[in-house]
């Protein structure tokens, strides 16, 4: 039982493949580079036993043959774990791809919104040195005026023309 | 006796989710069901803190098999005070989760998937509690991952679904690194027993230690959200429903900071990355109260500073002396109690005002001063407000940094200090705005409009989502959104409300369901159910300050236990030592 070169340099190739692939923006690629993740890690797991033996059925092989069960065991249980969530993140992003016609990483609206703020808040400010537009709603001067509702946002992937 | 108990918090909620999926169709009997199994996981829980506070820490070998093989329980004292506190937090959120429902007319929907995830939720979320072995512990957090996908992207709308990809890809990473770290663990030491581990991996040469020490570190970090891997977390959280952000904020990252603990003083007692975490720690603190203070969203400010407060939890670990680490305990149970009920405030207040931005929220302590008092105290304790359990606790690890007396532990003393008076800031920006700026002098209408046009950037009109089911403005509208936003937004709210009110099923055109609620407004009274929740939370949070001596106490011994290791190694083996 030699030890053997062929399940690390796998196991690398895997894990670099599927580190590539998480980057994406695509969720598709990303889904598939989970994949390729979690194989590396339960190919890492199966040879976390040692060098490969006999099947560990008493009877069938001797105990000084065998291989190990144990990380047979984990990998079993991180292949179930991993086939039911892949199986969920599939369904999202399905979902994603129906109600926005697109599968990529969503932008976060409200960090750009934060991003694209003034730079101070409006009513730390004395009202009457703002535009009658951005003061508070029951300040006296800007009662005819309600509050604006629409804040600029810079242009992201998400707007359409 | 204690052997019996110890394997129920994960069982009764496990079965009491089986039994809830079966009874799916009667809501009545289901939310009964699940009621009645957390209040026993909660006496459960009370009587293991009993009990392990008067015999010490206990194992249990689930199935009978022996010792290094069989998968093991162990409750000391620490874990025995999550579970109480978790199970407690648990069972207020379901209580309010319930009220919610009952208030918004759940009964038609067909959802009846909330119940049984939330108990598989909380059966994770002990079993990691009582994983007495690393992979046992990964199972947990994955039983809890699953459960929390689930709930994140409940009713599956636009934003949720994109905060949930993150929040899935992010946390799949993180298992995936921990897997891999249990891997590496088996390599080296051919067994992933925790108690068997400490003595195994002692005897590795220093730079394995090292290895498989940060990447369960580095693990471990990402769920409990230390920066710099906790950008997925204020991203993720706010966009949940209520109660499902509420119990995520508590018990989720307070997971992950119990394995630090674990990690810390358990399988690496050395030390060796205590340098690393300590500043580790004084960037979650200061970093995240930034994050928190630049905020207007109440929920993003609430995400910001559990980020934040993660950090004086993480520097009571790394200072690794006993004081340390009783602070750190006592801050762990206090923060779970606290940020749920912010969270579960900030609902109340979404309900009652239509909002979570503190730019359109206004006159709440007019409108509800009981909503009013229920959120300024556990604000003032969020901040450390003196008499509050806020204060005991980040006293506790102020004395702590002080007693270690190292520069780098002073500087952050200094770290904590100003992070604590930045959520003051923080806090108090929302609590002037929110409640005691003149109210917002718009009609119903408007409310529900501006309601609408705050979730306008988020959703801008997606021609396909809109003619899903709703009778919405015409494909065209993305246009007429940029020209006349306000228009737009009450046309879409009058058609989100028509949907709703027949009971078309979950909103189908890219809104969040946060905006779903078509009357929000002041002359609508809270539902008592929820207030009845919130504040039993609040109260509960008080309670802590009140028995905070005798809670400092068994947290003091807790650390004890902890930095010992001999009660739990003990409680494995059964007095002899197997290598």
């Amino acid at each position: 039982m030699t030890p053997t070169v062929v399940l690390p340099v796998v196991i690398g190739g895997l894990y670099a493949a599927g580190v590539y692939l998480l980057m994406d923006r695509s969720l598709t690629r990303v889904l598939l580079g989970f994949l390729l993740l979690g194989n590396a890690t339960n190919l890492l797991l199966l040879s976390s036993g040692g060098p490969a033996g006999l099947a560990p059925i008493l009877g069938v092989s001797e105990p000084e043959e065998m291989s190990d069960p144990l990380p047979q065991a984990f990998a079993l249980t991180a292949v179930v774990i991993t086939f039911g969530i892949t199986a969920f993140l599939l369904a999202v992003i399905y979902r994603s791809w129906r109600l926005v016609r697109q599968e990529v990483v969503g932008v976060d609206e409200e960090d750009r919104r934060v991003a694209a703020r003034e730079a101070m808040d409006a009513d730390d400010l004395d009202p009457d040195d703002l535009d009658p537009d951005d003061r508070p709603a029951a300040h006296a001067d800007s009662l005819p005026v309600a509050a604006s509702d629409d804040v600029d946002l810079p242009a992201t992937t998400r707007s359409r023309s | 006796m204690i052997s019996v108990l110890t394997p129920l918090p994960v069982l009764l909620p496990l079965l009491g989710a089986a039994g809830a999926l079966l009874v799916g169709r009667h809501p009545r009997t289901q939310r009964t069901l699940s009621t009645l199994v957390l209040s026993a996981v909660l006496a459960v829980s009370v009587a293991l803190l009993v009990l392990a506070d008067e015999s010490g820490a206990h194992a249990v070998s689930v199935g009978g098999w022996p010792v290094p093989l069989g998968v093991v329980l162990v409750v000391d004292r620490l874990s025995a005070l999550m579970l109480v506190v978790a199970s407690t937090v648990a069972l207020a959120v379901l209580v309010f989760a319930v009220g919610q429902g009952s208030a918004d007319g759940d009964e038609e929907t067909p959802l009846s998937i909330f119940h049984p995830t939330f108990l598989v939720l909380i059966a994770g979320v002990s079993n990691a509690f009582l994983a007495g072995d690393l992979f046992n512990l990964y199972v947990g957090f994955e039983i809890l991952l699953t459960a929390s996908y689930v709930l994140l992207t409940l009713g599956g709308s636009a934003p949720r679904i994109r905060a949930g990809i993150t929040y899935i890809v992010v946390s799949l990473l993180s298992s995936l690194l921990f897997l891999a770290a249990i891997a590496l663990v088996y390599a080296a030491t051919g067994t992933v027993n925790m108690a068997q581990l400490a003595v195994r991996l002692a005897e590795l040469p220093e730079g394995t230690q090292l290895l498989l020490q940060s990447m369960l570190l580095v693990a471990f970090c990402i769920k409990a959200a230390v920066f710099p891997l906790s950008a997925w977390l204020p991203d993720s959280y706010p966009t949940a429903p209520a109660p499902v952000t509420a119990v995520f904020a508590g018990l989720l990252t307070k997971v992950g900071v119990y394995a630090v603990i674990r990690t810390q003083t358990l399988l690496f007692p050395g030390g060796a990355l205590d340098d690393v975490l300590m500043w580790a720690a004084l960037a979650t603190m200061v970093i995240g109260i930034l994050g928190a203070v630049a905020q207007t969203d109440i929920r993003r400010i609430l995400s910001f500073t559990l980020v934040s407060h993660i950090g004086y939890m993480v520097f009571g670990i790394a200072l690794g002396t006993s004081a340390g680490l009783a602070g750190a305990v006592f801050y762990v149970a206090h923060h779970i109690a606290i940020q749920t009920t912010l969270f579960l405030v900030a609902g109340l207040v979404e309900r009652q005002g239509g909002s979570t931005s503190v730019d359109r929220l206004g006159g709440l302590a007019r409108s509800s001063p009981l909503l009013a008092l229920l959120f300024f105290v556990p604000a003032m304790n969020l901040a450390g407000i003196p008499p509050l359990s806020g204060f005991i606790g980040k006293l506790g690890l102020l004395e702590a940094g002080v007693a270690d007396g190292s520069w780098p532990a002073m500087v952050l003393v200094g770290g904590a200090v100003v992070t604590s008076l930045l959520t003051l800031v923080a806090i108090a920006r929302v609590w002037t705005r929110a409640f005691w700026r003149p109210a917002v002098q718009a009609p119903g209408a408007d409310t529900a409009a501006a309601a609408a046009a705050d979730a306008g950037p988020e959703t801008t009109p997606e021609p396909v989502a809109v003619t899903a089911g709703t009778p919405a403005p015409a494909p065209g509208g993305s246009t007429a959104t940029r020209r006349r936003p306000r228009t737009v937004a009450r046309a879409r709210a009058w058609a989100r409300h028509t949907a709703v009110a027949t009971d078309t099923g979950p909103s189908q055109d890219g809104f969040g369901d946060r905006h779903l609620d078509p009357r929000p407004g002041p002359d609508r009274p809270l539902p008592g159910v929820m207030l009845g929740a919130a504040s039993a939370m609040v109260a509960l949070t008080v309670a802590l300050t009140v028995v905070a001596g005798p809670l400092y106490g068994y947290t003091d011994r807790a650390a004890g236990d902890l930095l010992d290791r001999t009660p739990y190694l003990e409680s494995v083996f059964g007095g002899e030592t197997v290598r």
